[in-house]
């Protein structure tokens, strides 16, 4: 299949494109966009962007390669981020990672983040979210969930089986 | 009893406060735009006149804000360092890119005051002649990057934002950029790059500071969201009133966000240095206490990077006596003010006003090798004592959390992370260096205790390793020692 952005994101980025005096300031929004719409950046987003921005592909990909939160694959539908961070730490994040990972079947000592094989979750831990008061924390997907628990997170994964 | 004090904080948690225009300007929102922009030139006593937006600079100055993202820099001072010669476009940029561990203040002035920070913002840039400006919040915060754009599209209709602004011919726009996922682009020349659209890596300074070459080397202004917030604050009460709050040199409200071992974390503003940490840890009306049963071990006390306290330590204070002159007085560590100077004075930073709590429970040994692999992850690579540096200082502290640990490790450490802070681009090498030599040198009897530990366990089987070892992420390497 060949790559390609529907005219109204297109259109969305160019509006964006706008904003800035320099188009190569546009990439990291670009990015998202593509992300968000594709689910991943793909060495087509990367070539497609460079292209709009009038850059070299190098000049994209190393923003891929350098900011934590793009990525080169498809990920799960419900992507997990349990924060590791002091904190979340102190208050069992650790133990809730664990958990999540051992009721999706993952391995629950692997470093890096996890997909399961029906594309389902995704599990990943991630540095501080930023919202240490309410520890330990969760963003699914873009909802951050506080003090999670035992129940709380056996309910995310519930509904995350649905989704 | 201290009480906190709601300037910033004063709607955002009320009952039926929404982040919507019309609600914020129920409570008095824009006013002190409209104000701000209706002021006529000032005379001054020798004749001179200022002009409104010179005015407002002189009064930010005047009012003794200091930054609140970290450095405690002067806000005032910081503008007045802008280059307004040059001919260039001056950028202003609200750093919303929060990622400090122990942070997450910003995150509810983010979130359910968004307008608070845009007037905020218009008014320094108007100040500051500034036409174009950017968020650029956390690539993390989805949700609040959202709402500032709803918030911004409201101003915008109201003439608040846009062409012509309120009537006066003052042209702004603003726009919110989101970040990718990288706490270096916290740090303000990192954060340029970032926008530019390439790696967040740091610029070389001096001899150029963002105020003279920053946003495509063009005169820029980063300021923290909580600092912009201020400058409403500061034209509601005027500069005089603004500055009677907290204690000299250390003016005005903070929001201290504090978590760990305590019975109420959470966000408390305060009147900046009328408020001791103790009183922040154990009043009802702050933190309330430890756990039960148990005792207060250390505190990390301005975000992940500052050194840590421990308890029990006593400092010399500078103390201005009734005669005005400075005499050094004892003060132990849950009597210091919470403030910028008392914090510097006791050898440590109050930095984005984050205070982690650690009690008897935790090994402090298990808490830095937590704090370690922070920083060896979010290095951004740039420079090598921070990059090999960091990673190096985290995998000494995993030996030491996973059982193959050595006696020598307190002093390999505290080796490395010397030969990082002061070798580095930015700040980011003190940032990793200063948990690690403060908690190494505070707590050496613990990391010494637990390499010899482990290398008594390994004379005893060698050739065998802890079966966590491989597993810097095991639930099982809590971080409870007891």
């Amino acid at each position: 299949m060949s790559f390609s952005v529907p005219a109204s994101l297109e259109a969305e980025l160019d509006e964006l494109t706008t904003h800035y005096p320099v188009q190569r300031s546009a990439s990291l929004m670009f990015l998202h966009a593509l992300q968000e719409h594709f689910g991943y950046i793909s060495k087509d987003a990367v070539e497609w962007t460079a292209r709009k921005l009038g850059l070299q592909p190098i000049n994209v990909y190393e923003l891929v390669t350098f900011y934590p939160m793009f990525r080169q694959e498809p990920l799960g539908k419900t992507h997990i981020k349990v924060c590791r961070t002091l904190s979340c730490s102190l208050a069992g994040s650790a133990e809730l990672r664990e958990r999540f990972c051992t009721r999706l079947g993952l391995d629950p000592h692997a470093h890096a983040s996890q997909t399961t094989p029906d594309g389902q979750f995704t599990v990943e831990f991630v540095e501080c979210l930023a919202s240490c008061g309410t520890a330990p924390v969760v963003l699914v997907n873009e909802d951050l969930h506080h003090k999670v628990g035992t129940a709380e997170a056996d309910a995310i994964l519930k509904q995350g089986q649905k989704a | 009893m201290p009480e906190p004090f709601k300037l910033i904080l004063k709607n955002l948690d009320e009952p039926g406060f929404t982040p919507d225009i019309g609600c914020y300007q129920r409570h008095g929102g824009y006013e002190a735009l409209k104000r701000a922009l209706a002021m006529p030139a000032r005379d001054l006593p020798d004749g001179k006149k200022l002009s409104p937006q010179e005015a407002l600079r002189e009064d930010v100055k005047a009012s003794g804000l200091r930054g609140r993202g970290g450095a405690g820099f002067s806000a005032g001072l910081k503008w007045s360092f802008v280059d307004r010669r040059s001919g260039k476009p001056i950028y202003l940029i609200c750093n919303a890119d929060e990622s400090e561990p122990g942070t997450f203040k910003d995150r509810q002035i983010l979130h359910k005051d968004p307008h608070q920070l845009i007037e905020g913002m218009i008014l320094s840039c108007w100040a500051n002649d500034v036409k174009l400006a950017y968020i650029y919040i956390r690539g993390e915060m989805p949700v609040a990057a959202k709402l500032l754009n709803q918030a911004l599209k409201e101003a915008r209709a109201a003439g608040f934002l846009g062409k012509n602004i309120l009537g006066t011919g003052y042209d702004l726009e603003i726009h919110v950029h989101r970040g990718a996922g990288a706490y270096i682009c916290g740090e303000e020349t990192g954060l340029i790059e970032s926008l530019e659209g390439k790696r967040a890596y740091p610029r070389i300074k001096p001899p150029y500071f963002p105020a003279v070459l920053g946003l495509y080397m063009c005169p820029t202004i980063v300021n923290n969201v909580e600092t912009l917030c201020h400058v409403k604050h500061i034209v509601l009460m005027g500069p005089t009133e603004y500055a009677k709050l907290g204690t000299p040199n250390n003016t005005g409200t903070r929001i201290v966000s504090l978590s760990g071992d305590v019975q109420k974390p959470g966000y408390y503003e305060i009147q900046v240095g009328r408020v001791t940490l103790g009183e922040l840890i154990f009043d009802p009306n702050f933190g309330g206490g430890l756990k039960p049963g148990r005792t207060l071990k250390a505190i990390i006390p301005g975000g992940s990077s500052s050194k840590v306290l421990k308890a029990g330590e006593v400092f010399k204070l500078n103390r201005k006596g009734a005669d005005g002159q400075m005499t050094k007085v004892d003060v132990s560590l849950l009597d210091l003010p919470y403030d910028f100077d008392s914090l510097q004075q006791a050898g440590t930073m109050s930095g984005s006003s984050a205070v982690i709590v650690l009690d008897d429970s935790r090994s402090m040994v298990q808490t830095l090798g937590n704090l370690s692999e922070f920083y060896a992850h979010e290095s951004c690579g740039q420079c090598t004592p921070c990059r090999e540096g960091a990673l190096w200082l985290s995998k000494a502290t995993h030996r030491l959390c996973n059982g193959e640990g050595r006696k020598a490790d307190a002093d390999y450490l505290t080796h490395i992370a010397q030969n990082i802070q002061g070798r580095t681009i930015c700040a980011f090498g003190e940032a990793a260096a200063w948990p690690v030599l403060s908690f190494v040198k505070k707590f050496r009897d613990e990391f010494e205790a637990q390499g010899a530990a482990d290398e008594a366990a390994q004379a005893k089987s060698p050739g065998t390793s802890s079966p966590k070892s491989s597993d810097p992420h095991s639930a099982a390497g809590s971080l409870q020692t007891h």
